[in-house]
């Protein structure tokens, strides 16, 4: 902060020999009060760009999502709880978008139940067990493994564990189980990634204090270093579960979508977005539908918000 | 069970989960390689996708997933470097900052089909775009610009702190110090994040659904005025990129051989990203050692 | 001076070359318009058209529209279409909307409500047959019309209730609003709500999950029963074929349409007639899998009352 005021201060300084030197064209560029405005300027425009496009996604999507509630006039309540989704039917289409909810929430969870468990394992097994291999061979494969597209995970869904759960498992494959498997190994990467960055911020003395008193590896690893990274594992696994909640095509892949409740993990169902990736081209702009899939945009936006105020609450905590 | 029994099953226990995800993760990609490298030919990589007969190609796709990538990158790279360099040099700790971190936060985890419906709300049917390279590059820059954001944010961050001293210390302003000495120190870490970034823009699919649309019309590559309709150079016309194809096909596709060409472009898909990330640490690497050969 | 300010010239560069676009892209959009009447200029001394159409909205009917086009296009090289996808409630809202000069859809506009059918204009380009899919282990390969619904609204539950095996139903549905499964449930199904089932939007798939799944069903176009692999169910034992179609006997058919928005300006108009033409409606349209809507002896409106031509 002083660095700060000292800097705005200089050049107004108006010194003899400075002046001298800026004539001479030594020092103009130095202390250029105009390009000094001028970068801030443009700074100030790229960070309010940002506040702009949050403002304006927030609020268009908001505005198009309550058009089903009040123009429409769809009751909230039963749009939210109902599980009957016929908007096509001819008398008293129905608008009932609770296995939807449903749908997503189930994927997320099951996918953060596969890829949790794993992904925290090798996170440990890179950073306790082969600290230099882990560093220089996993974590980069791991990296590389977070930037692969998902409709390539959605093609893989497809073509290997859409066979796979139908051979074993009956039914045709298209199931939740499936799509719960595809986020989940999706997600894999960027959770393992993510907590091996916070188990290896653990201090080294812990470590070595527990060695000290004679602890096994496995009792300084359970009893020492996963409480000391806690909340940031869980970080983890919830930023993992926020981009399961999110993904849309890999999902839509293989999930079936089905639009009643599932009954088993065997079962296709649907998520918020698969049916909006589904159904936004076969309807008419203004039409109840439409409108209806920008409400479950807005839902999908709200539970978003909550994903984000989840992981601010937990690595505010972290920090405190 | 004595600690030392527990000790061994807790680590295999451990080593299998590594040995889980390597494998399934090694397994998987493998798979879409072989499948994969097998449709790709020269014949495929040029040949323009056919909407209903057998032996289409990806030539239109790839262009079009690396235009729009270009795109992409001119409109945020400028805005995203100049937007972290303000949360890391410019703002003092408050309400307004702590908003524009929190906006960063929010634009990063939204979900990337919220920004493809915006897309369409606004640049597709407002501005009235239409489904166009332009308002796919446009919903890809909000999807892109919090990772540009926090990569400058952290590597001006790293930067020693005697660096920025010296240049104030020399008389120069904030604004010239950032410019001539402290952009250039972070470069690598900026550039090595940029083209990470550039890797997720060219598999993105969800936030280009609704934006740059289903469809490509037959470019032709010999016509590069920007105002023709089938110019590869055009902004305005419908691009459907690669990842989008993958999908495409495997939802709505009509033509008989969907599990060639959507492997094929898989494959082809999965080679560019690798791509992109040997390259980042190529150059991070080259930089590096440059940098530090001169000091 | 160049590099003081470069980023400035950067950023001020990358926002004028957005605005600059942005002016370029309305202009265009209007500029649709303008273009067309400069075709109707050319048109109306018959040979040189010129111009740009946009059509868009069916999936279902793109690839032939593409190819129609390609081939169009081909014989006025002045003119451009540019056939886009985006679903037919898309392709019905931008071209009420004048954004799309011709908009395709697998429905017909005044099924759906928020469109104001009386300002299209409808050309009826293919009619398409479709019919239920049967994995052969169900055992049957006629229904009549009320098993199959009773089979769809899920009141049957085994193949064995209407004559096959003892293999259990599974359903293959569309998603709402696709025109496949408008078509099915109001002709095949007399409006009657199918019960839940896997919703796929690609035919092969759904032909994939059927053909390898025991006792399911599910409907596709007549021109995707190319193999033995599933079995082309007829109904009150009238075979699915497109001549039982085109006589009128068999029900489950629709058209697909292309929309203008009042009278077609000359360019879109000549693209339209050519569409008509015998040289598409014999080669495009049949290669596509449709068939021609010359062939029909009866003809459908809007409430789906059939009446003979």
């Amino acid at each position: 902060m002083g660095i700060n005021k000292t800097m705005a201060g200089a050049p107004s300084n108006k010194d003899p020999k400075l002046s001298l030197l800026k004539e001479k064209g030594l020092i103009k560029r130095f202390t250029d009060h105009y390009s000094e405005s001028r970068g801030r300027l443009i700074i100030y425009i790229s960070a309010s760009l940002m506040i702009i496009a949050v403002v304006a996604i927030t609020l268009f999507l908001t505005v198009q999502g309550l058009r089903s509630f009040v123009i429409d006039r769809l009751n909230v309540w039963s749009f939210v709880t109902g599980t009957e989704w016929y908007p096509d039917r001819e008398n008293n289409p129905s608008f009932g978008a609770f296995p939807f909810i449903f749908g997503s929430i189930a994927v997320t969870l099951l996918s953060a139940v596969i890829a949790a468990p794993v992904a925290v394992g090798c996170a440990i097994f890179m950073t306790e067990l082969t600290k230099k291999w882990g560093q220089r061979v996993l974590q980069p494969v791991i990296e590389i493994l977070v930037g692969i597209p998902s409709v390539v995970y959605g093609l893989i869904g497809l073509s290997v564990i859409v066979p796979f759960i139908k051979q074993y498992f009956g039914g045709s494959g298209f199931s939740l189980l499936a799509g719960s498997l595809v986020v989940g190994i999706m997600i894999l990467p960027t959770v393992a990634s993510i907590a091996a960055d916070s188990i290896r911020s653990v201090p080294d003395t812990l470590r070595e204090a527990s060695y000290a008193i004679g602890a096994t590896k496995w009792q300084t690893i359970w009893r020492v270093v996963i409480p000391a990274a806690g909340s940031s594992l869980i970080t983890a696994i919830v930023l993992g579960m926020s981009r399961a909640f999110g993904e849309a095509l890999a999902v839509q892949m293989v999930v079936g979508n089905a639009r009643g409740l599932p009954t088993s993990i065997f079962d296709p169902a649907a998520t918020l977005t698969t049916i909006i990736t589904l159904s936004m081209g076969n309807s008419t702009y203004g039409s109840v539908l439409n409108d209806a899939l920008w409400s479950l945009g807005l839902i999908l936006l709200m539970i978003s918000y909550i994903f984000i105020v989840i992981i601010r609450f937990l690595s505010k905590r972290r920090k405190a | 069970m004595s600690s030392k029994v527990t000790n061994r099953i807790a680590l295999s226990v451990i080593i299998l989960c590594a040995c889980i995800l390597v494998g399934t993760l090694a397994a998987l990609l493998g798979y879409i390689l072989v499948q994969g490298v097998t449709s790709i030919s020269w014949d495929f990589l040029t040949s323009p996708s056919s909407p209903f007969m057998a032996g289409g190609g990806i030539k239109d796709q790839l262009w079009n997933s690396l235009y729009v990538l270009i795109i992409t990158m001119i409109l945020t790279v400028p805005i995203g470097v100049c937007g972290g360099i303000y949360l890391a040099e410019y703002a003092r700790p408050g309400k307004l900052t702590s908003f524009i971190r929190s906006c960063v936060e929010v634009l990063a985890s939204l979900p990337s089909i919220v920004v493809g419906m915006f897309g369409m709300l606004i640049f597709v049917n407002y501005f009235g775009w239409r489904y166009s390279v332009l308002s796919g590059a446009l919903a890809l820059t909000v999807f892109n610009l919090p990772v540009i954001v926090r990569v400058t944010e952290d590597g001006f961050r790293s930067l020693p702190r005697h660096q920025k001293e010296g240049g104030l210390a020399l008389g120069l302003t904030h604004w010239h110090t950032i410019k001539t000495i402290l952009l250039p120190a972070a470069f690598p870490s900026i550039l090595t994040g940029i083209i990470l970034s550039a890797g997720r823009v060219f598999g993105e699919s969800a936030a280009l659904l609704f934006t740059a649309g289903l469809t490509t019309p037959n470019l032709d590559f010999t016509n590069w005025n920007p105002s023709a309709p089938n110019s590869p150079l055009n902004m305005f016309r419908s691009a459907e990129t690669l990842s989008v194809h993958i999908w495409s096909v495997n939802t709505s596709g009509i033509i008989p051989d969907i599990e060639k060409v959507a492997n094929g472009s898989a494959a082809v898909l999965v080679i560019c990203v690798l791509l992109f990330n040997l390259f980042a640490r190529a150059v991070g690497k080259m930089i590096n050692q440059k940098l530090s050969g001169r000091h | 001076m160049k590099k003081k300010s470069f980023l400035a010239t950067a950023l001020f560069l990358v926002l004028s070359f957005v605005l600059a676009l942005g002016a370029c892209g309305n202009g265009s959009g209007s500029g649709a318009s303008g273009s067309d009447s400069s075709g109707s200029a050319s048109s109306s001394s018959s040979e040189n058209l010129s111009g740009k159409i946009t059509i868009g909205g069916s999936t279902a009917l793109q690839p032939l529209a593409a190819q129609a086009a390609q081939d169009f296009m081909s014989k006025h090289p002045d003119v451009q279409i540019d056939v886009q996808g985006g679903g037919s409630g898309t392709g019905l809202s931008e071209v009420s909307a004048g954004n799309f000069d011709i908009g395709m859809s697998d429905v017909f506009a005044e099924s759906k409500s928020n469109i104001d059918a009386s300002a299209l204009k409808d050309y009826k380009v293919a009619v398409v047959g479709m019919t239920a899919a049967v994995n052969p282990k169900a055992g049957v390969k006629n229904l009549s019309k009320e098993d199959l619904q009773k089979v769809f609204t899920g009141k049957v539950k085994n193949w064995k209730e209407v004559g096959g095996k003892d293999v259990k139903v599974e359903l293959v549905n569309r998603p709402d609003g696709s025109g496949t499964r408008a078509t099915f449930d109001e002709f095949a199904l007399d409006g009657e709500t199918p019960a839940e089932g896997i919703t796929q939007d690609s035919t092969n798939t759904v032909k994939k999950i059927i053909s390898e799944h025991d006792g399911a069903i599910g409907y596709m176009a007549f021109s995707y029963f190319t193999d033995d692999s599933v079995v082309k169910l007829s109904i009150d034992g009238v075979e699915a074929t497109d001549e039982n179609v085109a006589s009128g006997k068999f029900p489950v058919w629709a058209y697909e349409h292309m929309y203008t928005k009042g009278d077609p300006s000359p360019l879109v108009k000549s693209f339209i007639d050519y569409m008509m033409s015998d040289e598409v409606q014999n080669g495009a349209v049949k290669d596509t899998g449709y068939m021609p809507v010359t062939d029909m002896k009866v003809e459908r409106d809007a409430e789906g009352k059939q009446t003979e031509k």
